[in-house]
């Protein structure tokens, strides 16, 4: 014990004291009890725990909760504004992107982070894009229809709608 | 009229009702179970592959902060024995205990448990803990396994032999004496880790007598089932749930040790306890797939026309027998090996060993890739052979379609098939016709192209009750529903499957809505939870889910929709054969404008003052549905591969495919299984393979060495079905979870060899990886020096 961080996650500041060892993804799922992401591996290769730290995808399994200081994180649970689902969700269930379930939060916030640097990318880009988050169940065909799908809506309501990822700052 | 004859939601793109909650985070898998007072369990796991267990000492452990308990296998007996469902014919069964008390069989035996308020005091105990090991000489290869001297994973037991299971039919000798062209070809269908994205979990609670546990599995009835008979609890005590699953593949097809552990640890320690599984740990302690090694050899015609097919594989099981491991390489593989094809004479003899290797079990197909690939590779080296096109050969021998039922050599009978509609499609689709011309510009690029093909069919509809008994299974094959429609009209399926992934919460609300006529909007679909459940259920594996699950709601919903008849007629003063049931309302026939309300006939079934003379209130069905014979799904796979000249480098440009499931209850989902399928065949024939060195460590052992398919791995697919229904059920369903898996495989690999056979390479074993292919390409003399 002894560390003090603080940080913002999905809007709400909290301030826990935690063991130094403590992962972010620990602090998200245990200390928080925001369990909407998930650990798949122990090598970060899975991409399961993706969520985004100041605007940028990170695997949360592969940063210590400390090092999250002063930061912004929003998981899957940050989302949907105001009970309105963000495009990628949208677009995940609309294309049928997800069967488990269990990986689908980390592609999300991968995408989401993408679609925002790159809002016309072409299928190679989207592939090359989530390389990092395994899905075992969909084969990748319908991820990359929804990601597609889902670019072009933001591209649509760039301006109206808020930026997930760049609301933050980088 | 039956509700099938105009269906309204059953073919429809219906959105999946479970994506809410799983695009949200709200979805509850095992691990996000978080109890009061909670502790953790950690499984110290042999680091040898074969060794005496001579001491433990847990003395040091014991004092570490936070630690609850410290047990060792002598302290858990009261666990019992792992369960094998299936026997096969002079099966040396293996003697499976939670924790090992003698001696670890396989790197990842676990030898010690440890309870602790924290994860991290866990881990801390268990390093603590001191294991007195006397190293066994270890025996990693099935074949070396069975040599004489070769060492002995269970002593008791005098060899690693553990089945010899031949089967035959027609005269194979005169075949291959009779043959004008004989090819033979040694195949290895490698050994694969399933890699489910969720590890597996176990949580429990012990409260006024009863055990809540929480699982990662495809089967909660079997494992409350023998977590009650082990841990000596009524079965009506024992509650097991299986909360969102994130996926299974047949990994979470099992009654695993921790299941046992965690449960007696819950109701011994009186607190809750939960262990979750770190994916190298898994890599180790779950379930493995495949590791045949058969060595086949066809007798053929010039002209194509198959004689006989002979094969000699020996199964590696690993260390203990799982608790279908018997089944898979037997009944789900010999069975299916001629598949697609009129065989006259058949001899197979398969015959399993234990090696001192993690256990071997189901991996989605199970049983049947393997058969497909030995088939499919076989087929293309005839097609090498006697210099015919491999589309042509396989059209020469397939079983025609006014042959079904056809009974096969192997001595099943094929429901229903159509097999050169799906091959043809397929062929347009991959515009077969116009390949070589790509072939010779992709070799003017110095690179090499080819195009593979891959015929199957699978044995689905898991199982007649009385088949199961009589191959050996023990238990039926079955499976539940129950409908209950309350005073309201709400609607709630309670089905004996547990999805993990499959979208059961969708498809069987669209057949339940059809028989019902209400919206699939209206219906509930609750599973995996065996305190809601009809009361038994056999679970989600081996494409079963449909054909016996799906099938047991239809009946449920008729019978229901015959109660919602008889009631409407009653309150409508009509016959029953007037009355019509669509669209929420409940009419004479012609008179639409005098509906009840569907909200009516339930709510007058309850308050019961007003039902025709001598029926029972009330509006609920339970059906138990016994298929009376399996189904057999098929399809043409079509892969087109091009090899970098100078790498050896695969990608995968164009994959084609049509497969026939009977009707589809939902076509996004069937696609959705197809993709997923596919890439798994695709893993292993490019780029999945476990890996053991000579001493048993598993080399291949985290996410960084086993290639675990990625987005930029694979292509998009094409695809396309034709329609061939069943006759085994109402629905005229057969089953699609494995399909893209049996079709992949050697769709994938043949386009490899098809590449590099203008080198005159006949064959490569998977996985097809570049390094492999580079050498290849050097071996037969081009590439750079």
């Amino acid at each position: 014990m002894g560390h003090t961080v603080t940080l913002t996650v999905n809007g709400t500041s909290y301030t826990r004291e935690i063991e130094p060892t403590l992962l972010l993804v620990e602090l998200l799922r245990e200390t928080l009890s925001l369990t909407g992401t998930h650990v798949g591996c122990d090598t970060s290769q899975c991409g399961a725990c993706t969520v985004l730290v100041d605007g940028r995808a990170t695997k949360a399994c592969t940063m210590l909760a400390v090092q999250a200081d002063g930061a912004t994180v929003i998981t899957v649970e940050g989302l949907a504004k105001n009970s309105e689902m963000h495009p990628i969700q949208r677009a995940f269930a609309k294309e049928h992107a997800l069967q488990c379930g269990f990986c689908t939060p980390g592609l999300m916030i991968t995408a989401v982070d993408f679609l925002e640097r790159n809002a016309s990318p072409s299928d190679a880009e989207i592939r090359h894009a989530i390389e990092g988050n395994l899905c075992r169940c969909t084969g990748y065909h319908n991820i990359v229809n929804a990601i597609r799908s889902a670019s072009a809506e933001m591209r649509q309501t760039a301006g109206v709608r808020p930026k997930v990822a760049a609301e933050v700052n980088r | 009229m039956t509700a099938t004859a105009n269906p309204t939601y059953i073919g429809a793109r219906v959105a999946r009702k479970e994506d809410p909650r799983l695009i949200t985070g709200e979805g509850t898998f095992t691990d996000d179970v978080m109890l009061q007072g909670m502790a953790y369990l950690t499984l110290v796991r042999s680091p040898h592959a074969h060794a005496r267990i001579r001491r433990i000492d847990t003395a040091a452990a014991k004092k570490e902060p936070g630690v609850v308990a410290v047990l060792t296998g002598t302290d858990l007996e009261a666990t019992g024995m792992l369960p094998v469902f299936i026997t096969v014919p002079s099966m040396n069964g293996s003697k499976h205990m939670p924790i090992a008390t003698d001696k670890a069989r396989y790197a990842g035996d676990a030898v010690a448990a440890v309870v602790a308020d924290s994860r991290d005091a866990a881990k801390r105990a268990a390093d603590l803990i001191a294991v007195d090991y006397e190293p066994l000489a270890v025996v990693v290869d099935a074949s070396k396994a069975l040599e004489p001297g070769a060492p002995i994973v269970h002593e008791e037991l005098g060899s690693n032999l553990v089945f010899t299971y031949p089967v035959k039919g027609g005269d194979v000798d005169k075949a291959f004496k009779d043959a004008e062209v004989k090819v033979s070809q040694r195949i290895v269908n490698q050994r694969l880790i399933p890699n489910a994205m969720e590890p597996r979990a176990v949580a429990a609670k012990f409260e006024a007598g009863e055990l809540t546990l929480w699982s990662s599995t495809q089967i909660p009835h079997f494992v409350q089932l023998i977590v009650a008979l082990n841990l000596g609890l009524g079965q009506n005590k024992v509650r097991v749930i299986a909360p969102e699953v994130g996926g299974g593949f047949g990994s979470k097809l099992q009654v695993y040790a921790e299941e046992l552990l965690v449960g007696h640890l819950a109701k011994t320690l009186g607190r809750p306890v939960k262990w979750t599984e770190e994916r190298r740990e898994g890599y180790l302690a779950t379930i493995h797939g495949r590791d045949h090694v058969s060595d086949v050899e066809l007798a053929a015609k010039k002209d194509g026309t198959i004689l006989g097919l002979r094969v000699r594989t020996v199964a590696n099981v690993g260390a203990y027998l799982q608790a279908f491991a018997p089944g898979i390489p037997t009944i789900l593989h010999v069975f299916i090996v001629p598949g697609p094809y009129r065989i006259p004479a058949f001899d197979y003899e398969m015959r399993g060993a234990y090696t001192n290797t993690t256990p071997v079990d189901a991996y989605r197909g199970a049983g049947r890739p393997e058969a497909a690939f030995l088939i499919e590779r076989i087929m293309d080296r005839l097609a090498d052979e006697i210099a015919m096109d491999p589309a042509e050969v396989r059209r020469k021998n397939f079983i025609s379609k006014d042959a079904f039922p056809f009974n096969t050599i192997s001595g099943i009978t094929y429901d229903s098939g159509d097999y050169a509609p799906a091959l043809d499609r397929a062929l347009a689709m991959a515009d077969y016709k116009g390949f070589e011309k790509r072939r010779a510009e992709a070799k003017a690029r110095g690179n090499y192209r080819g195009i593979g093909i891959s015929s199957y069919v699978e044995i689905c509809g898991l199982a007649p009750s009385k088949a199961n008994a009589a191959l050996g299974v023990g238990w039926g094959g079955y499976e539940s529903a129950r409908i209950r429609v309350h005073a309201t009209g709400a609607v709630q399926v309670f089905t004996g499957t547990s999805p993990h992934g499959q979208g059961h919460e969708t498809s069987w609300a669209q057949i339940a809505a059809d028989a019902l006529g209400v919206s699939p909007d209206d219906i509930e679909v609750r599973h995996g939870d065996t305190f809601e459940s009809p009361g038994m259920g056999v679970g989600t594996f081996g494409s079963r889910s449909l054909a016996v699950g799906g099938i047991a709601v239809h009946k449920a919903a008729e019978k229901v929709r015959e109660k919602v008849v008889q009631i409407g007629a009653h309150l409508l003063e009509a016959s029953p054969a007037d009355v019509v049931v669509e669209g929420g309302k409940v009419f004479v026939k012609g008179v639409p404008e005098k509906a009840k309300n569907f909200g009516d006939i339930s709510m007058a079934a309850y308050l019961a003052n007003n039902l025709p003379d001598g029926m029972e209130p009330g509006l609920e069905a339970t059906v138990y549905y016994d298929p009376p014979n399996f189904t057999f799904p098929f399809g043409t796979h079509i892969a087109e591969v091009e090899i970098d000249g100078e790498t050896g480098a695969v990608q995968i440009v164009r994959y084609s495919a049509c497969d026939d499931c009977g009707r589809q209850i939902n076509p996004m989902i069937v696609e959705g299984q197809l993709h997923g399928g596919i890439t798994q065949g695709i893993g292993q024939a490019l780029y999945e393979a476990a890996v053991y060195d000579n001493e048993g460590q598993l080399l291949s052992g985290s996410m960084m060495e086993y290639h675990v398919p990625s987005a930029e791995d694979v292509p998009a697919f094409a695809l396309d079905n034709t329609v061939t229904l069943t006759n085994t059920n109402p629905l005229g369903v057969k089953g699609i979870g494995e399909a893209g898996t049996i079709g992949s495989t050697p769709a994938a690999a043949n386009a490899v060899i098809d590449a590099l056979s203008p080198l005159g390479i006949k064959h490569i074993d998977m996985p097809l990886t570049s390094e492999k292919i580079w050498r290849a390409i050097r071996a037969a003399g081009e590439g750079r020096r």
